[in-house]
């Protein structure tokens, strides 16, 4: 099963999203070892040229390093990936924010109805 | 060296029908380059000039700078839009055809994917369904380590299962370091996903030749939307 990809959206972006976000949520952990461009341009059923600008991309962020004959490897400097795993929830929230402001509700209102609905669950 | 060179390329076919519009266009080597465009809009004759099947009425395509013979088709993997072969032999007789005519032919290679399709190779073509006939025209073609794969509709009429098998076996097999795939069809959103650059083929001429994310970077969406936005055709 190859990834969900929007057609829409250069696809070295959102493999680059992917694979932030794998490495935030510990699926690579600091220091892990990554699968190499040709193993995960077929997991993903995209073009290996375009997996290997979105690791170009993610070790110029620092965020993966390239061991010249090892492959790559997640960052050891946690704080880099803290970093990241806040800057990715501020996006998320602040595309919810968009999304939920034709309700027109106040900031207290809003904790409100989180509140509520993690006490429901 | 560009792996494809087309100067002012054109194929008139007898009865004037202009299939082939003096093209100009070169390909950079260790792509994967899809050749898109409706029916009818010079798909095939131009993969046919590159097979060297068809001559040029005027100009010239060049592959690694040679003209097609003996030598390109040595390292072009060509696989065709219809069924080529002697559909009374079996699977294996096949890959013995294989192994005698192209030096760059691996024939384990093609037995393991056989293999993982569950096929008998001692079935005969005839035997096969219309989805195994294609897959098996495929695996020789891919097992072959070609520098340019010329693969001509290769997923046009199957199903999505098949569809996801063909493109999982033209990326597994593919070298990016050691090899080119021009894949022509007109089944854009099925192929997008794999692709380097995108030529757009319509009525003989080349309307578009551009790398696939610039595409979707610049327009705001995919390559099909943005095929069936240009050359709508109502």
């Amino acid at each position: 099963m190859t990834w969900k990809l929007d057609p829409d959206r250069p696809i070295y972006l959102q493999i680059i999203d992917r694979i932030q976000t794998d490495i935030v949520t510990g699926v690579y952990p600091p220091g892990g070892q990554l699968p190499s461009v040709r193993a995960l341009a077929l997991e993903a059923g995209v073009n290996p040229n375009t997996l290997q600008k979105a690791m170009s991309e993610l070790e110029r962020s620092g965020l993966v390093e390239s061991h010249r004959t090892s492959g790559r490897f997640v960052t050891t400097d946690e704080e880099k990936i803290r970093r990241l795993k806040e800057s990715l929830v501020k996006q998320e929230i602040q595309t919810l924010l968009k999304k939920l402001k034709i309700y027109g509700l106040t900031k207290a209102e809003l904790i409100e109805y989180i509140e509520r609905n993690e006490e429901e669950q | 060296m560009n792996i494809l060179d087309c100067h002012d390329l054109t194929k008139i076919y007898p009865g004037q029908t202009t299939a082939l519009d003096h093209i100009n266009l070169s390909c950079a080597d260790g792509k994967i380059i899809g050749l898109l465009g409706p029916n009818g809009s010079g798909k095939t004759t131009l993969v046919k000039l590159i097979q060297g099947l068809l001559t040029p009425t005027e100009g010239e395509v060049l592959i690694d700078g040679k003209k097609p013979g003996p030598e390109t088709k040595a390292m072009v993997s060509y696989l065709p839009d219809l069924m080529s072969f002697d559909e009374s032999m079996k699977i294996r007789d096949l890959f013995w055809l294989y192994q005698d005519f192209y030096a760059d032919f691996d024939k384990s290679r093609a037995e393991d994917m056989i293999q993982k399709l569950q096929l008998d190779p001692s079935e005969k073509i005839k035997l096969l369904s219309k989805g195994n006939k294609e897959k098996v025209q495929l695996i020789l073609c891919m097992a072959r380590n070609a520098r340019l794969y010329l693969l001509d509709e290769p997923i046009g009429g199957v199903d999505p299962a098949t569809r996801d098998f063909i493109l999982h076996t033209i990326l597994s097999n593919y070298q990016r370091d050691k090899a080119s795939i021009l894949i022509s069809t007109h089944l854009i959103a099925d192929v997008e996903n794999i692709l380097d650059e995108a030529i757009i083929i319509q009525k003989g001429h080349i309307q578009l030749h551009e790398s696939v994310e610039t595409i979707r970077e610049q327009y705001g969406c995919s390559v099909n939307e943005y095929f069936k936005e240009a050359f709508k055709c109502y």
